[in-house]
């Protein structure tokens, strides 16, 4: 092999290799057309939003009161899908054409710490910095709020069956419990399914070393390799949990909400473990050519009232302050949600994953598709 | 050579210009970048970019790594196109000799599942086959599954969806080479008192083996490289290589990693298909 390897090497490839992806976003910057051109391109996850096309969605009031004309696009599907499709632009400082887009906690941190997202004028969005609920405040990766405005937050915990199975109360249970095997699923979002494991492992997800990080991964690979897991998904385990393939799982609040509507018996707990508190966050990519019209987006839904009403219709947490207040008027009924206005007391167990470096995500992400299969 | 001649050869070239164009800027360009990619120093990143090392050793790393992925897709894909030909070759006889004027329908309803998506007849196996769902009830009535047998998440049904999905590609080639079979051989094999098996073994399996080839590589490359089947109606222990290459390309952007999997796949499939035409003979095919 060593002798193959070293008359191939022989062989030279001319005009390769790729520099750093790295960029400066006071060079990437485009003049903003937004005074004259009032428009303004928005990518989100599909199912965010109150329906558009109601006179009195949250959408159409802000179209209305503003004048600007929102191409809303629900093209995000997976963050690192996403990432795929718009790397070779904005490692290139090349527009994306779009003004908003809409990413999870360390995709958004690790777009900021590439240089791709555009800082907010603080004072355009007076509302995001008075109204933003407290627990979203001082994440490590953009502590001041210069970057990134949160959309929607949620909780990652456990769901089951009830009809199917008993109380399933820890993380622990899930992926350990022989009358589960082969009836759950996991997310295949690496840091929401890890943060889990770490914990189980009694490490700190906030905060851990790698050979915790081993631990955690032996520990799933045990559970794997088992049976135990059917399958690492996406937000299509709430069908199967609804249609009895799967009894237990690893589940996102706002689905479970919706769920629970046609399907009183599927319950969310919070697993002895914690919880898993991400959130979804509005960013203007390089080379935006409406930022203004974003930043009036970002201030028009950090308004309590606009917030309550897309609340009540997309089920996840409420990051705006005030809300809850405005939401007696809307529902009453979600008042009292905890998946939706959850109080200290259920945010007391939440936890955060740790930043990770370049190396480490490659590394991570890799033991983590070498268990899960991708 | 006379002026006529040459000319034909310059049509010949001038024809080959437009898929020639197309194939340089679809295959060969990113053909190149993909081997460039699987020689890359695999402790670059997004970060920092990628050095151009000329690592050999991602290719030894990723066969250590995935050797199970790779050998359990080049097996499923194998089943699969075994159970395609088998399924295949009856279907396609008897459209081509037995169905008279239902030919042109069946034919059409061969082609019928094109017109929805893959995604869409792959997620509706997993509605037939959910764990209460009534070909599960049925076999564990039966007892050819236990009580708490199940058919997702398992081989059996990743290697169902493979060879409903490619079955297809199998039956067309097939078809086009039964059908064009002259009747009169097979008469003649009677008359020669071959009775009807020794008759097709020795007419009718000959006469259409460049249909068997065509449609067992149409049907095993695809197949073995196919992932969708496996996400969606295995379990993480069924995986294919085809979704390790995803997701070290797409979630872990292990970009060498990838590259060099995808290469060996490649070349892994190249080779087996050069092996298997000789085998059988029909180079004037290609």
């Amino acid at each position: 092999m060593a002798f193959v390897g070293a008359s191939l090497a022989a062989l030279k490839l001319p005009f390769f290799a790729t520099s750093g992806a790295q960029q400066d976003p006071a060079q990437c910057r485009a003049t903003d057309s937004s005074a004259s051109d009032r428009n303004l391109v928005v990518s989100n996850w599909p199912a965010y939003i109150d329906p558009k096309k109601k006179s009195t969605s949250t959408l159409q009031v802000f179209e209305d009161r503003t004048g600007i004309s929102v191409s809303y696009t629900d093209d995000v599907n997976d963050n690192a899908e996403f990432y795929a499709k718009v790397k070779n632009q904005l490692a290139s400082c090349q527009p994306i054409n779009r003004d908003m887009i809409i990413l999870t906690d360390w995709m958004a941190a690790r777009m900021i710490g590439l240089g791709w997202i555009q800082p907010l004028d603080a004072a355009k969005v007076p509302n995001l910095h008075k109204n933003l609920i407290e627990p979203l405040r001082n994440r490590q990766w953009d502590p001041k709020l210069q970057y990134h405005a949160p959309w929607q937050s949620g909780l990652t915990g456990i769901a089951y069956n009830a009809s199917k199975t008993q109380h399933v109360g820890s993380f622990e249970e899930l992926i350990t419990r022989s009358d589960l095997k082969g009836r759950i699923t996991l997310l295949s979002e690496m840091r929401d399914t890890m943060g889990f494991m770490l914990k189980v492992v009694g490490a700190n997800p906030s905060k851990f070393t790698s050979a915790q990080w081993g631990n955690a991964i032996d520990k799933l690979q045990g559970a794997v390799d088992a049976g135990q897991v059917r399958a690492f998904t996406g937000n299509e385990y709430i069908q199967d949990l609804a249609a009895g393939n799967i009894v237990a799982c690893e589940a996102w609040s706002g689905d479970v909400i919706q769920a629970q509507f046609d399907n009183p018996d599927i319950k969310f707990v919070t697993p002895e473990e914690g919880l898993s508190l991400w959130s979804d966050n509005m960013m203007v990519p390089n080379l935006a050519q409406h930022q203004s019209n974003a930043e009036a987006w970002i201030n028009y839904y950090y308004e309590p009232e606009v917030a309550a009403k897309l609340a009540a219709w997309v089920n996840y947490i409420c990051p705006v302050e005030g809300a809850r207040q405005e939401m007696e008027k809307i529902d009453p009924s979600l008042v009292d949600n905890q998946l939706i206005f959850p109080d200290e007391k259920t945010l007391s167990v939440a936890f955060d994953f740790m930043p990770l470096d370049d190396r480490q995500t490659v590394e991570y992400e890799r033991d983590w598709s070498d268990v899960t299969g991708g | 050579m006379s002026d006529f001649q040459r000319r034909r050869g310059a049509v010949g070239y001038l024809l080959l210009i437009p898929a020639a164009l197309w194939l340089v800027l679809f295959f060969v360009v990113p053909f190149y970048s993909l081997l460039a990619t699987s020689l890359y120093d695999p402790s670059g990143s997004d970060f920092r970019g990628y050095q151009m090392t000329y690592e050999w050793s991602n290719y030894t790393h990723a066969l250590q790594d995935y050797w199970q992925p790779l050998v359990r897709s080049l097996i499923y894909g194998g089943v699969a196109t075994l159970l395609c030909l088998l399924l295949g070759y009856v279907l396609a006889y008897a459209i081509a000799f037995k169905a008279g004027r239902w030919k042109n329908l069946l034919l059409v309803l061969v082609i019928a599942p094109f017109f929805t998506s893959f995604l869409v007849r792959t997620l509706s196996w997993k509605l037939i086959l959910a764990d209460d769902g009534i070909v599960v009830n049925t076999l564990q009535a039966v007892h050819l599954l236990g009580p708490d047998g199940r058919l997702l998440a398992t081989p059996v049904a990743v290697i169902a969806g493979l060879t409903y999905n490619f079955l297809p590609f199998m039956v067309l080639p097939l078809f086009a080479s039964i059908d064009k079979i002259d009747h009169r051989l097979i008469e003649a094999s009677g008359d020669l008192y071959a009775n009807p098996v020794v008759g097709f073994f020795k007419v009718t399996w000959p006469l259409s083996l460049p249909g068997v080839v065509s449609g067992t590589l149409l049907t095993f490359i695809p197949a073995v490289g196919d992932f969708i089947n496996a996400q969606l109606l295995g379990s993480p222990n069924q995986r294919m290589v085809g979704s390790v290459i995803q997701s070290l390309f797409t979630d872990a952007n292990d970009y060498p990693a990838a590259a060099a999997l995808s290469m060996i796949l490649m070349v892994l499939i190249v080779a087996m298909v050069l092996v298997y035409i000789r085998r059988a003979g029909t180079e004037e095919l290609l």
